[in-house]
């Protein structure tokens, strides 16, 4: 597990992308002589706390660190706290930040005391799909069509649950709305596995909810999957129920409601200021991680697409993610009034 | 009986050697993490999940689990003693066990603690072992209107039974509640009460209130008042443990009322905290020496810790079934479970009954061991005690303000926690009610998150509130304690007229 990075962080962070060994020519060569720190920016038991925790398990258990790694949870201001951490720790390659979208979202909506050039991307490893599920039993619904059929008779009436307001749940639920010409009772709760048992256990209508929260309540026959906010379908061929599998749940596009690409990535940070070889390194790291049994089986389990984006890469797709994010802020009208 | 053949396997998964040393490895640490305020179970349980993540997924939830009973126990340790409760659910044991410690019994009441604790704990997984296979389907029809049945039942049951002027009740409440706004508003997503200050936006935690309204509250009044602590006339340890334990069968009633209450709250999403308030206020309502609550009257300790442990056993059982944490703690070991490869939900019973059960069995034992453990414990606590307060005093200011800083790592934290150290001295000092207060705070988002969720639903309509049998009867039960007081003051007026039997007001 020697690593070899080249002066240019840049320059190793691209040779590394497109997967080329870099050999022999060592030049300076950086590891942490100390223990490193991996910032979560959400409270322990959520999506991005087990994601890191996954990546400290995946990278412990298979010897890639020779220093010990501490998670450490900053899930105030909505995780802001973590990136505010990252402002005060400019320079210290001794911290790794998780998180989600929030990182570039978060100042759109919300007051926080750093800005995105306090943050160095490191890589964006996987994405988190969005499902819209129903209860077939209580609601009666059991196609994305009979869901917006019986939204359009009733508007107003038809409730979908997700987690928290102005989160990536209430953020789908306005683009299916715009996208379908209805109107929607949004509530949130404060996880999606809790908003998950309220449309299994009949009380509310529908959800949207990343794949694993209601997995469960899917084979039990509580909850159906009405349709995937992806681009294409799904590939995992896993057959969950007795005639359905993940590759067989439709695209919300095939289903007749135009919302293409809803995901959401799980990114990796550093502050900034710091090092090159640093950055490079856990880079390398994260792309090892990726390859372990323990990270492979998470995606499995999450039904996550796997596409590990770095450098120049990462940084096209984060600016288009934050234009995407500045136009559905700013139709939902969520935008701080400062920056309108 | 399915359940019973499967419990004996259970048994033979937890019964080796190994299983019983991580047992007993687990509550050490787990007592160690409880009696220091702030470090807590959920801090302490997220140490040592990267230990378990080379263990087999068995023997990692028996680790945890049984450090999450340590750190319960640990916690009532620390509000008998010091008046800080190390784990939100264990504030109610505060209002009697620490006035016995101080008038020299501190052995009897942790003895009294950890009796009705193990007692408690007990009945729980009993439950847990009859009723398994219906909890999980009889958690699912809690919608949000039975959610805020639940926590209704819980306001009215305290609101009813207050001792004292309903004026500053009524108050407390009312500031606990907008305590307990503050932070980021789960229906709207929009800050409250936060006054731009960003280490708000997360909310206050529980934790720093009870910091510094008990602990750092308690030391002021101490420092004004003079030290009573009787520590030194504490008796040889180990008969007086005894005699309590014999002593335990006589409170037979609250014992068992405790555990009903601990057990429905643990089941519904009411948890352990709920648990432990609601059944220390019907203790108080229902026991013959009701009004001596709050002065060290053993019902007083007996009542909350009984049903803050049935309650913590029965919530594991619908955070397995439906993949929903009951508490912090909970979150982290369900974190926990994802890392091993096990989905929580209604399939976890049929696919890992191996683990399920090999879990409840580790209940059983993990329980027995915390009780001697803990037991054990009691001489080197009650020894603490003889200390002179110059020793004690500045140890609990550093216990309360490390605390303090550790549950979140903020320097800010410090500051709200000795702010409510002087708030809690002023509201002792003006005979304000702490418990309603606390009660708020605990319950107050949560009462209110259901509450609007419900409205949203419903398009705006109280009638979701008695739609159907199960939502109507616990709000029917609410409402009937609500108006208790008021009903028994017509009792007695009509009946009892000039009997000589008015409440003795204390203050």
């Amino acid at each position: 597990m020697h690593i070899t990075s080249l002066r240019k962080g840049v320059i190793a962070a691209a040779a590394l992308t497109a997967g080329l060994a870099v050999s022999g020519a060592a030049l300076a060569e950086w590891k942490p002589d100390r223990p490193v720190e991996l910032v979560v920016s959400a409270g322990p038991g959520g999506g991005s706390d087990i994601f890191t925790r996954v990546v400290q398990a995946a990278l412990t258990k298979n010897k890639l660190v020779d220093t010990p790694l501490i998670v450490v949870n900053k899930p105030g201001g909505s995780g802001s706290e973590a990136f505010n951490y990252a402002k005060d720790n400019a320079g210290s390659p001794y911290k790794v930040y998780f998180g989600t979208q929030d990182a570039y979202v978060l100042p759109l909506g919300t007051k926080v005391n750093y800005a995105m050039k306090d943050l160095t991307p490191v890589a964006s490893m996987v994405f988190d799909v969005f499902i819209l599920w129903s209860n077939p039993k209580a609601s009666g619904i059991n196609t994305a069509q009979e869901f917006i059929a019986k939204a359009k008779e009733n508007p107003g009436k038809v409730r979908v649950a997700g987690a928290k307001a102005k989160d990536a749940d209430e953020t789908v639920v306005t683009l299916v709305e715009r996208a379908t010409g209805t109107d929607l009772a949004y509530i949130p709760y404060k996880s999606g596995s809790e908003a998950a048992i309220q449309v299994a256990g009949g009380h509310i209508e529908a959800n949207t909810n990343n794949p694993s929260e209601s997995l469960e309540q899917w084979k039990a026959g509580n909850q159906k999957p009405l349709c995937v906010f992806t681009a294409e379908r799904l590939a995992d061929k896993t057959v969950v129920t007795e005639n359905m599998s993940w590759a067989d749940i439709p695209t919300c596009v095939e289903a007749g409601i135009d919302v293409k690409d809803f995901v959401q990535p799980r990114t990796v940070w550093m502050a900034a200021d710091v090092p090159a070889e640093a950055v490079a390194y856990y880079t390398e790291l994260m792309q090892k991680a990726m390859q372990t049994p323990e990270f492979k089986d998470y995606t499995a389990r999450n039904v996550q697409i796997t596409k590990f984006m770095t450098g120049d890469e990462l940084k096209t797709f984060l600016a288009e993610q934050t234009k995407n994010y500045e136009k559905i802020y700013a139709d939902n009208n969520w935008l701080l009034p400062a920056s309108q | 009986m399915g359940n019973f053949g499967q419990l004996m396997d259970g048994f033979a998964v937890a019964l080796t050697l190994h299983h019983v040393m991580i047992m007993v490895i687990g509550v050490l640490l787990g007592l160690i993490v409880g009696v220091l305020p702030g470090l807590g179970a959920p801090n302490g349980v997220s140490l040592l999940l990267p230990l378990t993540f080379t263990m087999d997924p068995i023997s990692a939830i028996i680790l945890l689990t049984s450090m999450y009973w340590g750190a319960l126990f640990g916690g009532s340790t620390t509000s008998i003693l010091f008046n800080i409760p190390g784990e939100p659910s264990s504030v109610a044991t505060t209002f009697d066990g620490h006035p016995m410690a101080k008038q020299g019994e501190a052995v009897r009441a942790l003895t009294l603690a950890f009796g009705s604790a193990g007692f408690g704990a007990m009945v729980g997984v009993i439950v847990i072992t009859l009723l398994s296979s219906w909890v999980a389907n009889f958690a699912l029809r809690f919608g949000s209107p039975e959610y805020f049945a639940v926590y209704f039942m819980a306001f009215a049951s305290f609101i009813g039974m207050a001792g004292g002027s309903p004026f500053k009740t009524l108050v407390c409440i009312m500031l606990g509640l907008a305590v307990g706004t503050v932070g980021m508003d789960t229906i709207s997503g929009e800050g409250r009460l936060t006054f731009g200050i960003t280490q708000l936006t997360n909310g206050i935690s529980f934790l720093i209130v009870v910091i510094g309204l008990f602990g750092i509250g308690e030391l002021l009044l101490t420092i004004d008042e003079g030290y009573k602590f009787d520590g030194v006339k504490a008796k040889l340890s180990l008969p007086v443990i005894l005699r309590t334990l014999a002593e335990l069968p006589r409170y037979w009633v609250t014992l068992l009322r405790s555990a009903l209450v601990g057990c429905w709250m643990g089941i519904t999403p009411g948890g352990p905290t709920a648990a432990s308030f609601m059944s220390y206020a019907l203790g108080r309502r229902f026991s013959k020496r009701g009004k001596y609550f709050g002065k060290g009257e053993p019902e007083g300790i007996v009542a909350p810790e009984t049903a803050d442990h049935s309650a913590g056993s029965c919530a594991l059982l619908p955070m397995l079934a439906l993949g929903v944490p009951g508490s912090a703690t909970a979150a982290v070991m369900m974190g926990g479970l994802m890392i091993w490869g096990l989905s929580p939900g209604p399939m976890l019973f049929t696919s890992r009954p191996d683990f399920v059960w090999g879990l409840i069995a580790s209940m059983y034992m993990g329980n027995v061991i915390a009780v001697v453990l803990v037991l054990a414990t009691v001489p080197i606590f009650a020894w603490i005690l003889r200390a002179p307060f110059t020793v004690v005093g500045p140890l609990i200011a550093i216990v309360c303000l490390i605390g303090a800083y550790t549950v979140s790592n903020h320097m800010f934290d410090v500051w709200v926690a000795l702010a409510f150290g002087v708030a809690g001295y002023v509201f002792k000092k003006l005979d304000y009610p702490l418990a309603p207060f606390v009660l708020a705070v605990v319950l107050g988002d949560k009462a209110e998150d259901a509450f609007r969720q419900s409205m949203l639903s419903s398009g705006g309509s109280l009638a979701v509130f008695f739609e159907n049998p199960l939502v109507a009867s616990m709000m029917g039960i609410g409402i009937l304690l609500l108006s208790l007081p008021l009903l028994s003051a017509l009792f007695n007026g009509l009946f009892r007229r000039g009997a000589g039997a008015g409440q003795t007001s204390s203050s």
